[in-house]
């Protein structure tokens, strides 16, 4: 199939979640997603980046179904996502997968690879039995590891190995959609090359969208056709990846870019200060506006809403849109 | 005369070697990175030295420390070293503080310790210190508990706990690796300032080559237990000439440019029980010949301070942009 043209869309995604502050403390509302839409299209690759806490995750999973949204909603092939747990469900889920950060903890340590790699396939009764071990040496060799492999357990595997494997039981089923949650961060350098190597190789073959989170705007960069960047919950900024990590128009996407260490990094770099946001604390007006080192007495009152510039970039503030002029940063009252 | 200087330094664990023989001298002032992958034996190298590993551990060689020789050192002599010339920050703030004491208290400890300060003096010393590693209201905040701190906060309550003993080295175990990227910024600046205020030499341990160019001036880059190539920054991105480390520079996602594919390394680190017999490197290496299995290459001189471990370096050194995909 062709790439391009929305396979999934999420419209309005809102997720709370009660949260006790402290032993004895009332419980409180945490809007851990507010208010997200996004698209992933056939063959392509939206790349989610932010902080820890910031809702990729949580949004990773309101997109797949494993999680119902508190408001808005998910179209897969322009239909409304069935109720979980329904037959119609089921049969969807088959076709969206998920990878975890964490292959070890994602793989069943008593069991070898090839047995894993194969279970989706009883779960969702796809294809004769017989043609089970045919269909898991391809999906072996697929990700890059040998058939005899097959027969290892977790621990026997490197951390490269078993993302591997995990990745190919995410396409047993042949998915349309991967969502791929930080696939990377607990790997060395090198693998990290080659897991995001493999990741470009599957979609060219298979055709599989993709939602790749991560807090890696390199990464992003080098796997993603589109990125948005998250912040408390909200996507603050949406556009072609090499526009913003060149030209960051949000000034909570600019100090992302400028903190990647890297050798060629020129002139003073912008360092936020604070610590990333207490969802539960959710700040008023723009949530950004604590750390915002142009924002003003408006930036606090008002929240910005995420709408195009003329050249097309998603942006949600106030002054990259010239709504208002730059401010030296608000901080209201001290932060605690 | 180097501060510190590492020679031979080898270590063991149950007969498998984690290190095998590290030559390494820190100048005094100076900001030498180590980067490697996991298991690569950068943290043992710092343990070993600070006589930080468990009994188990067959240590050989040698660390001399203004010339002392640490390496078999007296307890008292290590303890008196340790945390007052040089101190060691990790990973993970969280763990390495004591859950169920004020963080006021845990630096006014180091602070009797290292200086014999006490009462109110060691009081305002630590809230000194607060206020130096940029927490805010640093008088209230040595009440508090570590969990009532973030992750950032925790790290420049360790980082002021390493500073109590005034060390004239700091050793950072990935200091930055647990926290988010806006964070990380904030806590490499803060090295950043600390060196240039008050002179003290850094030893920062990273797996990011990133992490490394933007705070120090010297790189080593280690495999399985050795230094396999040694230059300034700017010269190890512009010439590096150690397979493993092109591999290494191949593996980073460019900024801008044309999106190729990475140069992933092959293959994966070796088992330390499971050593190739000459360079540790050979099995992943696309230079590989004959004489690279005979024996393991020693660092040799390349240039004013760069040096490098691999035999086959007069065909291997080539600009990275060549480096085969
Ligand atoms: N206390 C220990 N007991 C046994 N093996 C250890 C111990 N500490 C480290 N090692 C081993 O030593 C090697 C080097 O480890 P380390 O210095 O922690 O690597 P790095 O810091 O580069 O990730 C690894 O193979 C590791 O498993
Ligand atoms: S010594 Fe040989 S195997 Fe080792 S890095 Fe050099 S060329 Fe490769
Ligand atoms: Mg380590």
């Amino acid at each position: 199939m062709k790439p391009g043209g929305a396979l999934l869309e999420a419209e309005g995604l809102v997720r709370r979640y009660a949260m006790r502050r402290g032993f004895f403390g009332h419980a409180v509302e945490v809007r851990a997603v507010d208010g997200v839409s996004l698209k992933l299209e056939r063959g392509r690759t939206l790349g989610l980046v932010g902080e820890s806490g910031c809702g990729k995750s949580t949004t990773g999973r309101l997109v797949l179904g494993m999680e119902m949204p508190d408001a808005g909603r998910v179209s897969f092939e322009g239909a409304t996502m069935p109720q979980p747990g329904s037959t119609a469900w089921r049969k969807l889920r088959a076709r969206m997968q998920m990878v975890f950060q964490d292959p070890l903890g994602a793989l069943d340590r008593r069991l070898p690879i090839a047995t894993q790699i194969a279970e989706p396939l009883d779960i969702h009764a796809i294809g004769a039995a017989s043609d089970r071990s045919a269909r898991v040496e391809a999906l072996l060799r697929a990700v890059g590891l040998r058939p005899d492999q097959g027969a290892r357990y977790p621990h026997e595997l490197s951390g490269g190995q078993r993302q591997r494997a995990v990745l190919a039981r995410a396409l047993a089923t042949d998915p349309a959609v991967l969502v791929c949650d930080e696939p990377i961060s607990a790997l060395d350098v090198s693998i990290q090359a080659q897991v995001m190597n493999l990741l470009l190789d599957l979609q060219e073959q298979f055709g599989t969208s993709m939602l790749f989170v991560s807090h890696d705007l390199r990464a992003v960069r080098q796997v993603s056709h589109r990125v948005a960047v998250m912040y408390l919950g909200r996507i603050v900024e949406e556009g072609e990846p090499d526009a913003v990590l060149h030209d960051p128009a949000h000034p909570y996407t600019r100090a992302l870019v400028s903190a990647i260490p890297h050798p060629g990094r020129t002139g003073q770099r912008m360092v936020l200060q604070g610590d990333p946001p207490n969802p539960a604390d959710r700040p008023s007006g723009c949530a950004f506006h604590p750390r915002c080192p142009v924002a003003n007495s408006f930036c606090a009152r008002e929240a910005p809403v995420l709408k195009p510039r003329a050249d097309g970039r998603l942006i949600a503030c106030h002054v990259a849109h010239g709504e208002v002029t730059a401010g030296h940063g608000f901080t209201g009252q001290e932060a605690a | 005369m180097p501060l510190v200087s590492l020679t031979g330094l080898s270590v063991a664990f149950d007969g498998a070697p984690a290190l095998r023989g590290i030559d390494l001298s820190v100048a005094k002032g100076e900001a030498v990175g180590l980067v490697g992958e996991s298991g690569c034996g950068k943290s043992v190298t710092w343990l070993a030295a600070l006589g930080l590993l468990p009994n188990k551990a067959r240590i050989s060689g040698s660390v001399v420390l203004d010339g002392q020789e640490l390496i078999g050192a007296p307890p008292a002599i290590l303890e008196k070293v340790r945390g007052g010339r040089i101190a060691m920050i990790f990973q993970d703030p969280a763990s390495s503080l004591n859950p169920v004491h004020r963080i006021g208290k845990q630096i006014t400890e180091a602070l009797a310790l290292h200086r014999n300060m006490v009462g109110q003096a060691a009081r305002s010393e630590a809230k000194r210190l607060l206020d130096l590693v940029g927490i805010p209201d640093a008088s209230r905040r040595l009440d508090a508990y570590p969990h009532e701190l973030s992750g950032g906060q925790n790290q420049r309550v360790m980082i002021a706990i390493a500073l109590a003993g005034q060390p004239e080295l700091l050793v950072a175990d990935e200091p930055t690796t647990a926290l988010d990227v806006t964070i990380q910024a904030q806590i490499l600046e803060l090295l950043k300032d600390l060196r240039r205020h008050m002179g003290m030499t850094l030893v920062l341990i990273s797996h990011d080559l990133g992490v490394v160019a933007d705070s120090c001036e010297r790189v080593a880059v280690m495999y399985a237990g050795r230094i396999v190539e040694e230059a300034p920054i700017s010269r190890l991105f512009s010439a590096a000439a150690h397979p493993y480390t092109q591999g290494l520079l191949g593996a980073l996602p460019p900024m801008d440019g044309p999106r190729r594919r990475l140069a992933a390394i092959p293959g994966g680190v070796p088992e330390p029980w499971a050593m190739p017999p000459g360079c540790a490197f050979a099995p992943r290496c696309a230079h590989r010949v004959a004489a690279c299995d005979a024996g393991v290459p020693g660092l040799i001189p390349l240039a004013a301070s760069h040096r490098v471990a691999c035999l086959q370096v007069a065909q291997v050194a080539m600009p990275r942009e060549s480096v085969p995909a």
